[in-house]
């Protein structure tokens, strides 16, 4: 088994798996970091959304293998405190109704407000289309977005 | 409802309890309010079987029943905590575990917690509350009377003495807690009807370990079920020398007609069990959508078993001036919760742990007695957060699958369900149909109903007690039930999920035909039900109006601009009323929905934060599904089985919702589950209104032209 060397929430961490295996159950069963959520592997619910060198991407469907020294950054390493403007909003907004999809929801939004710091409906459209939320949270999650907007521009 | 409650559940306050907090699994189970700062707890009182009291006054409340997402690990809390008196931020809530001996109704279904438990609930923090008010009393020598609570204290002003809860423990032992005690009138109530977050918003938000995918033991092994692939199949061979040759590969394991893989990690237990070499006898007759689609089409022609019949309703169609008919259909739906089904079982020779999602603790208990010859006594049962319900969980055959394998290899086993085989292996909503009849008389006056149902393994789908039964001198409500080897069951408001689209929408055709207004047409009909009722009636046609009308006001109902066209729709279910106006507009051909007005009469509104994201998300739920979901069959196996080919709503496709509550102080009813159920038909009338055409197959524009109608996107 071929051991990969990864670089998460800021700290090095070795792993001995298959190099077939989804950086999402790394996450989860090897490195218990468990925020980072399953729910489709096809990359179709965003469940498993996690950032690679800041840009979102759905760990289900990326190997371990293709990671090399690229930075993973996970819901458990979106902030120190809890305190990202997007932490701050969905809590705010009172967002959550299960909060199973809520991890990839905010990791989604967070990549969006570096990209653009004040998005649009279409916007957020756009790079939120990705992410189910089955207890349909949207209307919170998209005002949450605006008012995390506000919050890092301030 | 029942006040009276049962001894047992509200023991003496006895002694104190040495230690600390003693809470099963902290990292899954508490949490933690922001508390001011004071000195940390050093002892804890069981007060009675909902709380128990620090020595510095902090308070636990164990919240019993499963949290789905609908909101009552924080909203039962909450209702302790209004007649205990004690400010929120010193309240810690905890998930109970299964306790069948101090908890009632400890399930999640029917949107049931609240309304059943309610006054259980406020009982058991005014007990304490007596109890610590007695204590004080006796402790200062000054009769009850005088003394208040106030902030987790209680007080006597006339003294000017004070003492916090936690300094009143030792004295409240000797007092002999009533089992009711007078509860505070509504009008003053401090934390209910104020927003309180969600309680584990904290955990949530930093991906904390919290749901049942998450939840690991030291030595667990994984395990991925693989079931038969065709309703009605069964298991013929295997071959396992592939599978159990790879890496981290434990076992294989066969039980009923499921072969489960078992291994060290998740990754590995899914790829071996798709190289399992599984050999299936097809099904004896595999079942297909368009055999249920004719079957029910054909039934819906024939006479069905009786299930209400008010007057002579045969007659009174003989005389109709005009007589309305329509056929409304729906598919087979997936309950889908973004957490696939998942669970733990640690089967020994004398005991069974499970831990998981499960809606009905009690019957994955009852579920591992029954495989493994235990008793009552040596299965506990631990519930963890859940990501999402909407039914799927009421079910035990993924219990079954942990406890089976946990029984063969005495293992503690997780098992864990790809999103396929969720999809493949569902207690689906059942496919139905109706078929509607009305008769008006020349002054367009509703004369008879008859409302026809058929479902493929969902029992009666008639309700009889349904609007406009009750407000009809003649009535006929008569069904047929498939059967299927397709397993069904509850999903989000059972029957009338489909059902308050069929009944609504055929409704607003019976208005049109009579040249009435639709909104009208209904406010007649309940005054009809109000001064004449016909047969039984449960609904109160007052609070019915009261919906209709306050949604009707806040939407501007028949004042929408030019290009602005208007739905209405009324269902009361779970013992709650709730109405809706749906605007949408036509753009380049196409229908864009608006908003939705919602007023929703569901007594009092605990947390109102919670309940309004309950209530959109249950209209958003209901508008999806009607556009896009349909699951179906061929040769008894399902024909969808990800999201890459079954279409959920997305964050593009989503209307404003606005939610506007009732107020009154009755008590309160369910809210997880009836605000979806109009939600359709008021859409579908909208709809109606800007195309003169009639919306009436599920997923919509199955019956029609492909493009025909596309949810493609809010306005504004």
């Amino acid at each position: 088994m071929p051991t990969y060397s990864l670089t998460v929430n800021k700290r090095k961490m070795e792993v001995d798996v298959a190099e077939d295996t989804p950086l999402l159950w790394v996450l989860r069963d090897h490195l218990d970091l468990v925020g980072t959520k399953f729910g489709c592997g096809i990359a179709q619910c965003g469940a498993c959304t996690v950032h690679l060198d800041g840009n979102p991407i759905r760990s289900c469907s990326v190997p371990v293998s293709a990671i090399g020294d690229k930075k993973v950054i996970t819901i458990e390493g979106l902030s120190k405190d809890g305190k990202h403007p997007v932490q701050i909003a969905w809590e705010e907004i009172d967002v959550p109704q299960c909060g199973y999809c809520q991890a990839g929801q905010m990791m989604s939004a967070a990549a969006l407000l570096k990209k653009k710091p004040n998005p649009t409906d279409a916007d957020i459209d756009a790079a939120m289309g990705g992410n189910l939320c089955r207890c349909a949270s949207y209307l919170r999650i998209r005002k949450a977005i605006h008012t995390a907007a506000k919050i890092q521009n301030s | 409802m029942n006040n009276k409650l049962n001894r047992r559940n509200f023991l003496k306050i006895s002694a104190l309890t040495g230690g600390g907090l003693v809470i099963g699994l902290p990292a899954l189970n508490s949490c933690t309010n922001p508390k001011e700062a004071r000195e940390a707890a050093t002892s804890w009182t069981d007060v009675n079987a909902f709380l128990k009291i620090a020595n510095n006054g902090e308070v636990t409340i164990k919240s019993p029943n499963p949290e789905i997402g609908q909101g009552v690990k924080t909203s039962m809390p909450m209702v302790v905590a209004e007649e205990l008196d004690i400010p929120w931020e010193m309240v810690t809530v905890v998930q109970a575990p299964l306790d069948l001996e101090n908890y009632k109704n400890q399930w999640a279904g029917g949107s049931q917690s609240i309304k059943r438990s309610w006054n259980v609930l406020r009982m058991a923090g005014a007990t304490a509350r007596f109890a610590l008010i007695s204590a004080a009393a006796n402790m200062w020598s000054v009769p009850v009377s005088e003394l208040v609570t106030e902030d987790g204290k209680v007080l006597h002003k006339a003294s000017n003495q004070s003492a916090h809860y936690g300094e009143l423990l030792e004295a409240a032992a000797s007092v002999e807690a009533p089992e009711e005690v007078k509860l505070k009138d509504p009008k003053d109530f401090k934390l209910i009807g104020t927003d309180v977050k969600n309680v584990e918003m904290a955990n949530i938000l930093t991906g904390k370990p919290l749901f049942g995918l998450d939840y690991k033991v030291d030595g667990m092994l994984y395990a991925r079920v693989i079931h038969p692939p065709a309703f009605g199949a069964t298991l013929a061979s295997v071959d396992d020398a592939a599978a159990k040759a790879m890496s981290g590969i434990a076992h294989v394991v066969k039980f009923g007609e499921k072969v489960a893989v078992v291994g060290k990690s998740s990754w590995e237990v899914i790829k071996a069990a798709n190289a399992l070499k599984v050999t299936w006898n097809n099904p004896p007759k595999p079942e297909s959508t368009e055999g249920h689609v004719a079957e029910m089409r054909r039934l819906l022609g024939k006479k069905g078993e009786v299930r209400r019949k008010d007057g002579n309703p045969e007659r009174a169609f003989r005389q109709a001036d005009k007589v309305i008919e329509a056929s409304y259909e729906a598919p087979f739906l997936p309950h889908n919760t973004l957490e696939p089904m998942n669970f733990f079982a640690h089967v020994t020779e004398n005991s069974a742990k499970l831990v998981g999602p499960t809606q009905t603790p009690e019957r994955a208990m009852r579920t591992a007695m029954s495989i493994t010859g235990l008793k009552e006594d040596q299965v506990t049962v631990e519930m963890t957060r859940m990501g999402g319900g909407f039914g799927r969980r009421l079910y035990a055959d993924f219990v079954t699958d942990a406890v089976e394998i946990s029984h063969q290899l005495k293992l503690p086993i997780k098992v864990i369900y790809t999103r396929e085989d969720d999809m493949t292996a569902g207690t689906y909503r059942p496919a139905f149909q109706y078929k509607f009849r009305a008769a008006l008389d020349k002054d367009g006056q509703l004369t008879a109903y008859h409302q026809r149902g058929v479902s493929v393994n969902g029992g009666h789908v008639t309700r009889d007690l349904n609007i406009p039964s009750g407000a009809v001198g003649n009535v006929l409500l008569d069904s047929h039930v498939i059967k299927s080897e397709i397993t069904t069951g509850a999903w989000r408001s059972p029957t009338h999920n489909f059902l308050g689209f069929a009944e609504q929408s055929f409704i607003d055709e019976v208005a049109h035909a009579a040249g009435k207004d639709p909104l009208q047409f209904r406010l007649d009909m309940l005054e009809n039900a109000k001064n004449n009722p016909v047969g039984e009636v449960k609904y109160d046609p007052e609070r019915c109006i009261g919906v209709l009308k306050l949604a009707a006001e806040k939407a501007a109902y028949g004042k929408a601009p030019a290009g602005v066209f208007q739905g209405v729709a009324l269902y009361f279910s779970h013992s709650t009323y709730v109405a809706q106006v749906a605007e949408l507009v036509m753009e380049e051909d196409k229908p864009k929905i608006k908003r939705i007005v919602t007023a929703v009469d569901c007594g009092i509104v605990v947390n109102p934060t919670g309940a309004i994201n309950q209530v959109q998300g249950s209209i958003l739920d209901g508008i999806g599904h009607t556009f896009f979901g349909a699951l179906s069959f061929k040769g008894g196996k399902p024909e969808q089985n990800n999201f890459n080919q079954y279409r959920l709503i997305r964050i593009p496709e989503v209307p404003n919702v606005e939610v506007h509550f009732v107020k009154n102080t009755l008590d309160p009813t369910g809210l997880g589950e009836p605000a979806l159920n109009p939600a359709p038909a008021a859409v579908g009338n909208a709809l109606f209104a800007a195309t003169g055409e009639r919306w009436r197959v599920t997923p919509l524009g199955a019956d029609k032209k492909p493009g025909v109608v596309e949810l493609e996107g809010r306005v504004g």
